[in-house]
């Protein structure tokens, strides 16, 4: 019974979060509404020029300039050419889907595929499930803007599957069947422990889920001009599509598809790169270093900081590291909660359960770690060949934060050949980051269904009681309801700033579950309070270190920063000879700080500033989720998990009686 | 599906066992903690010595490119290595144990 209340206690408390999260929205999206209309209403060609438009109120406000200013790039897709890979992507999958209905029948197939997935080919659906648009686009485009920092961000992400390979990723595939609940409730008391690894999960994937959809909106509203509550429907629809028909099958083969399209996109790209480069490493990085853009970007970025560089030492500056990661801490923190998190991660264990044995297991993370290490060394070489053939002044004009500098590159790189080639493989490379964002919004939803139908629904509710039917169609049904959550809550977040919510999915899997994985698979006196308190303060450090973090927005800081830049605009307007006026973009600056500098009031928790100065909370909530997870286990002993813990140990190292995931 | 009845504690008991538990424990987490200290020399190195970090090797390639780029080798060869192990000795052990319990 409590377990029922503490269930019916848990969910209440998610949806008060979730329609709380959902008023957050209205405020600001009811102002924002006229501004959005605006570039809408210039007409369709030009709204994919708009980079994204939060200072849109701001350019209805100033005195018109005439010419733009020379450096002015855009990135024009040819839509019919875009539009047309978009939908051979849709018919190829949905033909998958298709295929992958008629052989899933039982829950087996519908969450492990019936664990009939080979090495080699869950090592590429590992890649396709990890690599976001985020690491695609984002990373190459903190490369061609930041050189050095940019790279090395990129290092955490595969270090972290020695994690997954050494620590994880075979006990798991002896020790478990679909979900993280079925590793943590093998020796303790299943219920409340399904029950709340079931939330970590569903929390974890939301997060990770929300920042997809809304990266997905945007882009896909840049790319094509498609708006973004229609995009993220579109999104929305195939994703559930995808899982709700064809399980983990198709979301299989859909990340199978999306690793090898982003492989061959970069591969091809960074080849006509080193192409251009004459195949020189040494030579391409002269290049870079003595590039008089990126010596005069690199001047100016430093210039921020008090420091004064110009030729060829800003051109080296560009390979040293601290343009971009300035809090050495931060870095440290986000670095652990990669490092762990990956390992926590639902979807990534999840795809553990698909293959037959250990060796499968352990041959995929290896396959999987050499796709994705091999993508990041790509990346440096597109970042790096965009900083050099489009110029980081180039870059920012079309996107501030360079996502779209690889895109860019692709056109360019084409359009070297013969302007068609330009926009068609523009064409593909927005269709390889159409794929990514299905591939892995797809796995999040299944992950996050599986925790629901399986823990929550099969084994909590119905005590495990529940035929092959039965459990298959409590999973369609989660599936969908999981998908159109995920779809409303895209449509809620489009003015939110979910950048953080990435890091924060990472922290919450680093500091929740994989303590309580890694104690429950290698220590004996484990047990059902210490996976309880593991998870419960791993998952609330995380969230609540965030909330009073500078991730948050805190108006009387916006407030003061803007007022400094007020004072700063009107010094330089006053220098101006007299009949002059400020140029485009400080015009711009200066009535945006003007709005900003009015605003007042509290963050989300009512604090005026932040009370914990990292970005990345791992430092801090890791330690403590592991030490919450030990002494709960040693505050509430258990005989019995102590006892059952040989047979845990022994099933995990030697994959005895493992849970066939075939099963009649 | 009928559960074989496995008697867990005399397993975990056998020689061939504890012997499999033994090498796997020492290897895994070795090699994880040496992955670890090596990863964060990164952000730690460029945070607090930029200097080594600013020494060129190649041409303007500098001794931080080089380092950043060894993670993906090192990370590449503890995998590999890991798996040539594990294939040989690991797997081997387990089949051995599993053979002497005649499974």
């Amino acid at each position: 019974m409590t377990i029922k209340k503490i269930f019916i206690a848990a969910s209440l408390a998610l949806s008060v979060a979730a329609a709380a999260y959902a008023e957050e929205q209205k405020a600001p999206a009811a102002g924002a509404a006229p501004a959005m209309s605006a570039p809408a209403a210039q007409g369709a060609p030009a709204a994919t020029a708009t980079a994204p438009a939060p200072n849109a109120a701001a350019s209805v406000a100033t005195p018109a300039p005439a010419a733009p200013a020379p450096a002015k790039r855009e990135l024009k897709t040819n839509k019919t050419i875009t539009i047309g890979m978009f939908m051979i992507i849709i018919a190829i999958t949905m033909g998958v889907v298709v295929w992958a209905a008629k052989q899933t029948k039982s829950a087996a197939d519908f969450y492990a595929a019936g664990g009939g997935i080979t090495g080699t080919q869950n090592g590429w659906a590992i890649a396709g499930d990890y690599m976001s648009a985020a690491s695609f686009l984002g990373i190459s485009g903190l490369i061609s803007l930041y050189g050095y920092d940019g790279f090395m961000y990129s290092v955490g992400w595969l270090v972290a599957y020695i994690t997954v390979l050494l620590i994880v990723a075979e006990p798991c595939r002896n020790a478990g069947k679909y979900t993280l609940g079925d590793i943590l409730s093998f020796r303790t008391s299943p219920k409340p422990v399904r029950a709340f690894a079931a939330i970590s999960t569903v929390a974890v994937s939301t997060f990770y889920l929300t920042a997809q959809m809304v990266g997905a909106g945007k882009l896909m509203a840049l790319l094509v001009g498609i708006p973004y509550k229609m995009s993220i429907i579109g999104v929305g629809i195939l994703m559930v599509g995808y899982v709700v028909f064809g399980g983990m099958v198709a979301t299989t083969w859909v990340q199978i598809i999306k690793a090898g399209l982003l492989m061959s996109g970069a591969f091809l790209l960074s080849f006509l790169v080193m192409v251009k480069a004459g195949f020189n490493p040494i030579g391409f990085f002269s290049t870079i270093v003595s590039s008089p853009d990126i010596q005069d970007h690199v001047s100016k970025l430093v210039l921020k900081d008090g420091v004064i560089l110009s030729g060829m030492d800003a051109g080296q500056r560009f390979l040293e590291p601290g343009l971009y990661l300035k809090n050495p801490l931060d870095q440290i923190s986000l670095g652990m909660a990669l490092v762990l998190g990956t390992a926590g991660m639902p979807h990534i264990l999840m795809r553990f359960f698909t293959v037959p044995t250990a060796q499968a297991a352990r041959k995929s993370v290896i396959i999987a770690m050499f796709i994705i290490g091999g993508f990041y060394i790509l990346t440096t070489l597109l970042g790096f060949g965009a900083a050099i053939h489009l110029t980081p002044q180039g870059i920012t004009s079309v996107d501030p934060g360079g996502n779209m500098a690889t895109l860019m590159l692709a056109q360019q790189m084409g359009a070297d050949i013969a302007p068609v080639i330009g926009d068609l493989f523009l064409a593909f490379l927005c269709a390889v980051a159409f794929a990514t964002i299905l591939a892995v919004v797809s796995g999040l939803v299944l992950a996050a269904s599986a925790a629901i139908a399986h823990d929550i629904y099969v084994n909590v509710i119905k005590d495990g009681h529940a035929d092959q039917h039965e459990q298959v169609f409590a999973a369609r049904v989660t599936s969908f309801v999981v998908g159109a959550c995920g779809i409303m809550i895209g449509l809620a977040a489009e003015k939110q700033n979910v950048a953080h919510l990435v890091a924060l999915a990472f922290a919450v899997a680093a500091s929740g579950n994989l303590p309580v994985v890694i104690l429950s698979l290698f220590w004996r006196k484990f047990n059902t309070g210490g996976v309880i308190s593991g998870l419960l303060v791993g998952t609330i450090a995380s969230i609540g270190l965030v909330m009073v973090s500078p991730n948050m927005t805190y108006p009387k800081v916006v407030a003061a920063g803007a007022k400094k830049v007020v004072a700063a605009m009107e010094k330089k307007q006053a220098a101006l000879p007299a009949g002059q006026t400020l140029a485009e973009k400080d015009a711009k600056a200066l009535a945006k700080a003007k709005v900003d500098a009015q605003q007042d009031g509290t963050s989300i928790v009512g604090l005026d500033k932040p009370l914990f100065t990292l970005k990345n909370p791992g430092i801090i909530s890791i330690p403590l989720g592991f030490m919450a997870a030990i002494l709960g286990a040693l505050a509430f002993p258990n005989r019995r998990s102590e006892e059952m813990f040989d047979e845990v140990y022994v099933r995990q190292n030697t994959g005895l009686g493992m849970a066939k995931a075939v099963e009649h | 599906m009928a559960e074989r009845q496995y008697d867990w504690k005399a397993i975990a008991k056998n020689p061939k066992f504890v012997e499999l538990h033994h090498k796997k424990t020492a290897f895994l987490f070795g090699w994880w903690i040496f992955s670890c200290v090596y990863y964060f020399l990164l952000p730690i190195g460029a945070a607090y010595t930029p200097g080594i970090f600013k020494v060129k090797m190649i041409g303007v390639i500098n001794f931080g490119y080089v380092f950043a780029l060894s993670q993906f080798f090192v990370s590449w060869g503890i995998a590999l290595y890991y798996s040539h192990v594990a294939n040989k000795d690991f797997d081997r052990l387990t089949r051995e144990l599993i053979d002497e319990l005649h499974l």
